[in-house]
């Protein structure tokens, strides 16, 4: 026991694992049908667009900073990618890759900004999410619909895990974008890095560390993750649309936070998203599942858990202060 | 033994209006501890600050084992053998001992880090320096001692050969001093030059070898500390001849007047044990301890920051109830914190608008103060207490810690308070600026102001004080008044033991 009480900042991860286990474990004693390998590959499936963006917020804010822009660039990616596939005939693989690089230097010019100027992320990226919200109601105003024989052949994938259930093409996506961030942020420089300029960026500057490339990059990254979540939710909807995700940067952060990563930077941990958007899911399928509940008491009940994580670090906080 | 590793001659740097160094010669020698000393506006941070590659030099030349250097970042100097640990730990909190000490340089394959071979390079260097400890801790649950053994390991860990300690005992207790300088001993004995700058002169001839002197931004000399007496070594910072004052003054003090405020066993638990103490009017009462003996504490008691949970404080005989400072300040109580950075300052706002803020809010929001009268107090206290600034409008954060301090003096000063609560005044400023505080509390104290007089520093409590009060692990240890002051009796309270 002993030897876990230094690291204080596994607290948070084991406490968002514990309600999410307590959750399902509620559910699924109140539910006939719950405990089943369906709900759980629904749920990999419902959420992956949501939770890729959260993995690009994660490194936003364990590197000190914010991203509201990421639900625009998501409704921006989709649009592209619609448009070029429907409209002008490209193959999906080309349009997404168009769509990616969008969105990486989208994201790596608010991060420039950022960096350059000493701007607020707050605002340059409240910025971003109106342009490029604007961007996507410019190249359509309506839904733009898909069907090409490659996105049903995606679709057509699947690792079957259980009766009637299956893992589909974009939640193995999802899963293996969070090993690949998982892997970046504890085994890279760059991972480090992030953690080091939210930790305290005066320190990573005098400890000579690249500061301004990594800036940039983690917002890079965030862009690239918002349009691949775009990319995602073409195939999940079959269609591209300007008004998708709004909102969607906020149910981010709530994952993130939930996930235990702190707002103020330098401590989180990938996983620990990965189980904050299982939450959010979880709730929703909940609430599918009783039918009587209103779908608002999610909101609710992601409010409850977002303040109770909060406290929890701040509590934590103090117990490490105090043990000094 | 004297072979002259980095060689600093001629050097040169200017800010805009400032000329913050001007032909400066440094010499640091393979082997030895060597003293940078000078007021605040010396040079020091600068000189140090070209040494580490954060400003660039305007002239001059520094050359390493004979070999030219220009270092445009920290990280070229560090390459280039030029380790700095400043002043104010500048490690990452949340992440790992064993991390803290290797960042920017994470052993890899392939860039992939390897976190068994990062553990053992940070076990290794924290070995070097005679410490053991888990190197997967998280750097915040370690003492500042440790954080700053962290600090030095990781200087280290780039082959270091001249080492720069900025300041590093400002917060250590002694016995982590005593450590420290072990380890800064037996580097020297590695061959290793170091380069030490402290506030403290009992520091410089415990541990250093040699003593270089700067004043306004100009070499003065560089001495062997054996030969070069500790009255000489102020009389160069200061640059005239230190006249003693010390002692001769507190025989005046007949006029120990009423009691103003007497605290009957007031405490607060997990802060501090009951204690008692009376403060009157027109008298200095010290309050000596060691770091953590429950000074701070104390006080913040007084100011009702952190109110007392039992006893009693009466102020001119009539209990009072002093339960957040709001109450305090009415009671005529005002309080300068030893945390001028966290707690003193509003570093953007201006010299005039820091100097008002406790008036400002004695008067309440709506009666503003009006600005001719803002800037006549301003003017007033500039001049009463030699603050150097420019103008009134300059912001605070550009003045020196000297200066802030007297600001934040002036500050409480201004809403003319009974009992002032003085935390560490003198803590991270120059000599001069010691001095005239020092005096300005004596003037207080003969203006019949009472004061209460916070200090790590012995012969500053010993000078200045009508009274003081020992405090040790929480507890008061013992009283000393007039005669009996003395640093011996002093330490003989703290040095008692319980039993």
């Amino acid at each position: 026991m002993s030897r876990f009480v230094p690291n204080a900042r596994l607290v948070p991860l084991m406490a968002t694992t514990l309600v999410l286990i307590v959750l399902f474990g509620f559910a699924s004693m109140q539910y006939p049908g719950f405990a089943s390998a369906r709900v759980v590959a629904n749920l990999f499936r419902d959420n992956a667009f949501l939770g890729i963006t959260a993995i690009g917020m994660t490194f936003v804010i364990l590197s000190g900073g914010i991203d509201l822009s990421v639900g625009g660039v998501l409704a921006f990616s989709t649009i592209l990618i619609a448009t070029l596939v429907g409209g002008h005939g490209w193959h999906p693989l080309a349009a997404i890759s168009v769509g990616l690089l969008c969105g990486t230097f989208f994201g790596a010019v608010m991060g420039f900004l950022i960096q350059r100027y000493e701007l607020p992320p707050f605002l340059v990226t409240l910025g971003g999410m109106f342009f490029a919200r604007g961007l996507a109601f410019v190249i359509s105003p309506e839904s733009v619909g898909i069907s090409h024989p490659f996105y049903d052949k995606v679709m057509e994938i699947g690792i079957p895990v259980g009766p009637k259930a299956r893992l589909t093409a974009i939640a193995l996506l999802w899963i293996g974008v969070v090993f690949v961030a998982i892997f970046v942020a504890h085994w890279t420089a760059f991972g480090r890095n992030v953690y080091a300029l939210g930790g305290n960026e005066q320190s990573a500057r005098l400890m000579g560390l690249p500061v301004g490339p990594t800036r940039v990059g983690v917002y890079a990254l965030n862009g690239f993750c918002s349009a691949l979540a775009g990319a995602v939710a073409t195939f999940y909807m079959g269609s591209g649309n300007p008004s998708m995700g709004v909102g969607l940067e906020l149910d981010a952060i709530a994952s993130v936070v939930i996930g235990g990563t702190l707002l103020t930077g330098g401590s989180g941990f990938v996983a620990g998203t990965l189980v904050g958007v299982l939450i959010l899911g979880t709730i929703q399928t909940v609430i599918l599942f009783d039918g009587r509940l209103n779908s608002w008491w999610m909101r609710i009940a992601i409010g409850v858990l977002l303040l109770g994580f909060i406290l929890l670090q701040r509590l934590l906080g103090r117990l490490t202060a105090a043990r000094r | 033994m004297s072979d002259e590793l980095l060689q600093i001659r001629g050097l040169a740097k200017s800010f805009p209006g400032v000329k913050a160094l001007d032909g400066v010669d440094f010499t640091a020698r393979a082997g030895e501890i060597h003293a940078l000393m000078g007021e605040n506006g010396a040079g020091k941070s600068t000189l140090i600050k070209v040494l580490t590659g954060v400003y660039r030099r305007d002239a001059g030349s520094m050359s390493l084992d004979g070999r030219e250097i220009d270092p445009a970042f920290p990280r070229e100097a560090e390459a280039a053998g030029i380790s700095t640990v400043y002043q104010e730990v500048n490690l990452v909190g949340p992440l790992s001992v064993a991390e803290n000490i290797l960042l920017g340089r994470l052993p890899r394959r392939f860039g992939v880090i390897n976190w068994r071979e990062t553990r053992r390079r940070a076990e290794a260097a924290l070995a070097r320096l005679g410490l053991r400890l888990d190197v997967r801790r998280q750097l915040d649950s370690c003492s500042v001692a440790i954080q700053q053994m962290v600090a030095i390991a990781r200087a280290l860990d780039v082959d270091a050969r001249v080492l720069v300690l900025d300041e590093p005992t400002s917060s250590l207790d002694e016995q982590e001093v005593a450590a420290l300088f072990s380890v800064m001993r037996k580097l020297r004995d590695e061959g290793l030059a170091i380069v030490f700058v402290t506030h403290f002169l009992d520091q410089v001839y415990a541990v250093c070898d040699r003593i270089t002197v700067l004043r306004n931004g100009a070499l003065v000399g560089e001495y062997r500390s054996d030969e070069l007496p500790r009255l000489q070594l102020i009389g160069k910072m200061l640059g005239r001849d230190p006249t003693p004052e010390a002692g001769d003054w507190r025989d005046s003090n007949a006029s120990a007047g009423e009691i103003l405020l007497s605290a009957e066993q007031i405490g607060r638990r997990g802060h501090m044990n009951p204690v008692t103490l009376d403060i009157r009017k027109g008298e200095v009462v010290g309050l000596a301890g060691l770091l953590g003996s429950g000074r701070t504490e104390t006080a913040r008691m007084l100011f009702g920051i952190d109110p007392a949970e039992n006893g009693e404080i009466r102020i001119e005989g009539r209990p009072v109830r002093l339960t957040s400072p709001a109450r305090a300040m009415r009671a005529g109580i005002a309080f300068c914190s030893e945390d001028r950075k966290a707690e003193g300052i509003a570093p953007n706002l201006s010299v005039r608008e820091n100097l008002i803020l406790a008036m400002q809010s004695g008067r309440g929001v709506l009666r503003k103060l009006p600005l001719s009268d803002q800037l006549e107090l301003a003017e007033r206290f500039t001049a009463a207490l030699g603050i150097k600034t420019p103008s009134p409008e300059t912001p605070i954060r550009n003045l020196s810690g000297g200066n802030q301090q007297k600001v934040l003096l002036a500050r409480w000063l201004a809403v003319q308070p009974r009992l002032i609560i003085l935390d560490e005044p003198t803590r991270g400023i120059d000599v001069g600026a010691k001095a005239e505080i020092e005096k300005l509390v004596r003037s207080l104290r003969d203006k019949g102001m009472a004061v209460l007089f916070i200090s790590s520093e012995l012969e500053e409590v010993v000078r200045d004080c009508d009274r003081v009060v020992v405090l040790r692990d929480r507890r008061k240890a013992g009283e000393l008044s007039g005669a009996e002051i003395s640093e011996h009796r002093v330490m003989q309270l703290v040095a008692q033991s319980d039993a």
